[in-house]
């Protein structure tokens, strides 16, 4: 049920993608495709009751063991996210620089584009 | 709990419809940072401190670039959507890709039970078994990051590296000095 809303977030991501002409709204929607998809790694490590993958000197090894989450999906969602920032920065410089040459952000207006 | 992060979920999806679909782009660029917020708050109820903290970061600085690229003189607000006929057959094929897609779900086990659990040779159980013992971190997602996997974390630095060169290099306003200007200097043929 919650993977289920969590695609649905996903879903709504890509509808921008493909129906949206604004090229902002389509970043915004590749940003909403990408947070989808890190919250749903995260929830695939997350155990009922968990707690925080991080060692402390009060509890016994073995009963960590038993209760901690999934540090792996954790780890790499961190560096997806850094990604993405870098993804992100690097879709709106083209825009950016989309609008100075065509003074729009309409896709359908930019039609140098086509092949 | 359960019944949070469900909420929680639904909030990001009315966020996320609410910037597709409205008007206003400065408005839009505020509701998908909602959604940002949100995937944080979610992060913290998961039990991912370490995954909650650096999104706060990235979502401002992703904010601070939108509001940079949507502020401008006279920009022009339009609506509506592609064609017609294009907005049906991409709604039939969203549909059953969702329709088909949910179904992966069925293999998954239910929410709350990792997957590590079903896999027996899991590499995730080594980094909980091993991880105070061979690098010496308490925390286990920073030991991950880096020492199991720090070739990645490498990796990861030199996308970002190479994706912000990039944007310099594409929103910078003269590439290079034009051939007809008189050169100051010698150090330029």
């Amino acid at each position: 049920m919650l993977y289920a809303l969590c695609f649905l977030l996903f879903m709504v991501g890509l509808y921008g993608v493909l129906v949206k002409r604004n090229l902002i709204k389509i970043i915004i929607s590749l940003i909403i495709m990408e947070s989808a998809v890190n919250v749903f790694i995260v929830m695939i490590g997350y155990r009922k009751n968990g707690i925080a993958p991080i060692l402390n000197k009060t509890m016994e090894h073995q009963e960590f063991i038993r209760r901690t989450v999934d540090p792996l999906p954790q780890a790499l969602v961190l560096t997806a996210i850094v990604i993405g920032l870098g993804v992100t920065a690097m879709t709106i410089a083209i825009a950016m620089r989309l609008y100075e040459r065509y003074g729009t952000y309409d896709i359908q207006e930019i039609k140098r584009l086509k092949g | 709990m359960l019944e949070f992060i469900g909420l929680l979920l639904l909030f990001m999806v009315i966020a996320a419809i609410v910037a597709i679909e409205t008007r206003d782009l400065l408005a839009a660029v505020i509701s998908v940072t909602a959604v940002g917020f949100g995937v944080i708050i979610a992060f913290f109820y998961m039990r991912a401190p370490d995954v909650a903290i650096v999104p706060i970061v990235v979502e401002v600085l992703i904010l601070i670039i939108l509001i940079r690229a949507t502020l401008r003189v006279g920009l022009r607000t339009f609506i509506g959507n592609r064609d017609f006929f294009g907005m049906m057959v991409t709604m039939a094929m969203l549909a059953v890709i969702f329709l088909a897609g949910i179904r992966v779900f069925d293999d998954f086990p239910p929410f709350g039970h990792p997957v590590m659990q079903r896999i027996a040779d899991a590499p995730t159980r080594l980094y909980i078994a091993n991880g105070l013992k061979e690098t010496g971190a308490a925390n286990i997602v920073t030991a991950v990051l880096l020492d199991y996997r720090a070739y990645d974390t490498l990796g990861e630095a030199t996308v970002l590296f190479t994706a912000i060169m990039g944007a310099i290099a594409v929103i910078r306003k003269k590439a290079r000095k034009k051939p007809t200007e008189p050169e100051v200097g010698e150090w330029e043929e």
